[in-house]
């Protein structure tokens, strides 16, 4: 009997194409509006999550320059207030403090043979590796006693590897760094890009002392990498650190910090938190449409229950009983909702799977969303077909042959 | 002789506006197995009420109806659809077939609600079309056929699962004579294999092929009378 049912709904849905396939567009629309929000939602939360995994677990940074009262900071880099000697401090005086490296970046033209790639330099010390969450692919990362030396040695990100590279290992190989030649003693394992972006691969680390010393002349440094024993420390560290940097730097109370200590975490949260909030939005309009597309449907089945008053009154002259009838009317509802659910999950993977060529958005498909749209289009079906069925089921046999 | 049907003081209503309309004004009956009946009389006397309530598609106001000794008044509107479906075979003046379905399908479909497996059903529903003479034009939709040939359609679906009576509201109503006689020869043939048949005409040439003819006038029972010869061509 459900089969049958199944046959006869799908012949009154061909017999009707035109207004098949318009009643099913509501509910191809909204399944498909949901996949595709959905996977862009859930693409961009991904994305934030890793980044924030891969800056590294309880990181401060700490910069020179002063934040104004609308968080921004200004002068960013411009001063020189921060020194190696900074960093040594708050490595030792601060408690809860796990992991100290300080760094200084330019941008620099790397040549090897005939290739070169333009890249930004990191000097900084062998903390680096374990503070930003990077791990090593080859080689080893710049020791203590490299820094010691002031060595020209290298770790190439897997971008500039790749670049200069190509193929072949770098390791042992000597590059050119603006002039100075550099060997290289490892690459490190890739992370691919940044919630904002940005290729996380792409940088040359050298020891913090070559840099400073031999490339940019310089004494203080750009910036101090601070990773926190805990989450829970955290804030704690990040006052203490602003304590600390004021009365090495003898400021007086009524000048403001000549640095910034930011709490990156905090910031990708909120980030995080707002992917979330708009994934919810886009959700929630691409629901409102699978709503409308449902009373879509009920209309038609209304209309069709109207314009098959005959043949239902037919049905139950020949011995169909209110289930019989009811059901013949759900399952052709139901079937509207699957077969407009089916296509409009084909169409949402296929328009997730654009987007995501086309705009290098990054988009999560999972197989939850799509059983939930596809579950959502049959009880669709279900609860927008209960009303016409009920009413079709219900009609009188007399009543309804007379009906012209 | 065993009663098929026997019907006790029936009455039906109708209120429109407000007068009381009494299509049935107490109408008592007995029909015996393997009868072979017309009912005439002027439009409005209440032949298709009565012929509704006995095909169990509509319910009396008040009164008794005993199909094969089981009362039926008091059913429920799903055990008044499984009496329809196993107990009666309909045919209507306008021979109501579902226009999307062929002929086959059409005849068919008594037995999807009475649980056939679909091989059987094919099956019988072929062998009812061929003894109404359409063997031939199964597979033809409604649209495609003659009236006379759509009627046959109504009344192979009517046989289908072998029902107790066969009821037929006017079914030569919309034919041409010719046609009309063709199936009034079903009729006959059906009736000749023991079937039970009741139908309502206003033709006497076509009451003249059963043998007994019930009168009707204003919802009463006006003239009941039975009779040897028929028209009924009488080949075995
Ligand atoms: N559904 C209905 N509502 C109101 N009056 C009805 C209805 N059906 C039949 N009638 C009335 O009942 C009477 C008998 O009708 P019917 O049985 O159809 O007559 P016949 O078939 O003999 O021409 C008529 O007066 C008709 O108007
Ligand atoms: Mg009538």
């Amino acid at each position: 009997m459900f089969w049958e049912s199944v046959v006869i709904a799908l012949d009154g849905l061909r017999a009707n194409k035109m207004r098949s396939i318009l009643t099913m567009l509501g509910i191809i629309i909204g399944v498909g509006a949901v996949i595709a929000m959905v996977s862009i939602g859930m693409g961009v939360r991904d994305k934030v999550q890793k980044s924030i995994a891969g800056l590294g677990s309880n990181l401060l940074i700490v910069m020179p320059g002063a934040t104004a009262p609308s968080g921004v900071r200004v002068a960013a880099g411009s001063t020189t207030s921060l020194t190696y000697k900074d960093a040594q401090a708050i490595a030792r005086e601060i408690s809860g403090v796990n992991l100290v490296a300080p760094s200084v970046q330019r941008q620099y033209q790397a040549v090897f043979g005939g290739k070169n790639w333009i890249t930004s330099m990191q000097g900084t010390t062998p903390d680096f590796l374990a503070v930003r969450n990077f791990e090593m692919a080859d080689g080893s990362f710049i020791s203590q006693r490299d820094l010691d030396t002031r060595d020209r040695v290298a770790v190439l990100g897997r971008t500039v590897a790749d670049n200069l590279f190509g193929e072949m290992s770098p390791l042992g190989q000597t590059i050119r760094i603006n002039k100075s030649t550099f060997r290289v003693i490892g690459v490190l394992a890739t992370k691919g890009q940044s919630a904002g972006g940005q290729d996380q691969d792409d940088l040359i680390i050298v020891p913090l002392t070559t840099a400073q010393e031999r490339m940019l002349g310089i004494t203080h440094i750009h910036s101090i990498s601070v990773q926190a024993e805990n989450p829970e420390v955290i804030d704690q560290v990040q006052q203490d650190i602003a304590t600390l940097l004021r009365v090495r730097h003898r400021l007086q109370p009524s000048v403001p910090d000549d640095f910034s200590v930011r709490n990156l975490a905090a910031v990708m949260a909120t980030a995080e938190e707002t992917t979330g909030t708009i994934t919810l939005l886009l959700g929630n309009t691409a629901a409102i449409s699978l709503l409308v597309g449902g009373i879509g449907i009920m209309n038609i089945m209304l209309v069709s229950v109207t314009e098959r008053t005959r043949e239902i009154g037919v049905r139950k002259a020949l011995g169909a009983t209110y289930a019989n009838i009811l059901l013949q009317f759900l399952i052709e509802a139901i079937v509207i909702g699957v077969t407009g659910g089916l296509i409009g999950i084909a169409m949402g993977l296929g328009a997730s799977y654009t987007i995501s060529s086309l705009f290098g958005w990054a988009t999560v498909v999972s197989v939850g969303t799509i059983l939930l749209a596809f579950g959502f289009s049959v009880l669709i079906g279900l609860f927008f077909g209960l009303y016409p069925a009920r009413k079709a089921a219900l009609l009188d046999p007399i009543d309804a042959l007379r009906y012209e | 002789m065993k009663e098929t049907i026997a019907i006790k003081d029936i009455v039906k209503t109708y209120l429109m506006g407000d007068t009381v309309v009494r299509a049935l004004a107490g109408v008592s009956l007995t029909i015996e197995t393997g009868e072979f009946t017309a009912i005439m009389g002027p439009s409005g006397s209440g032949k298709s009420t009565l012929m509704n309530i006995l095909g169990c598609l509509d319910r009396p106001t008040s009164g008794s109806y005993k199909l094969d000794g089981a009362e039926v008044a008091t059913l429920s509107d799903d055990e008044l659809a499984v009496t329809r479906n196993k107990k009666i075979g309909f045919v209507f003046q306008n021979f109501n077939l579902l226009a999307r379905m062929s002929a086959l399908q059409n005849v068919a479909l008594p037995m999807v609600y009475a649980g056939v497996a679909k091989n059987d059903r094919l099956e019988r529903a072929k062998k009812a079309l061929t003894i109404v003479g359409l063997g031939e034009r199964m597979h033809h939709r409604p649209n495609e056929l003659s009236g006379g040939q759509r009627q046959r359609v109504a009344i192979a679906r009517a046989l289908v699962n072998e029902p107790t009576i066969l009821l037929a509201d006017e079914p030569t109503g919309n034919l041409d004579s010719r046609s009309g006689d063709e199936i009034m020869e079903i009729f006959c043939e059906l009736n000749r294999q023991g079937r039970t048949v009741i139908l309502v005409t206003h033709e006497p040439d076509i009451a003249a092929y059963t043998r007994r003819t019930i009168m009707f006038r204003d919802g009463l029972i006006v003239k009941d009378e039975r009779r040897e010869a028929s028209a009924c061509s009488g080949k075995a």
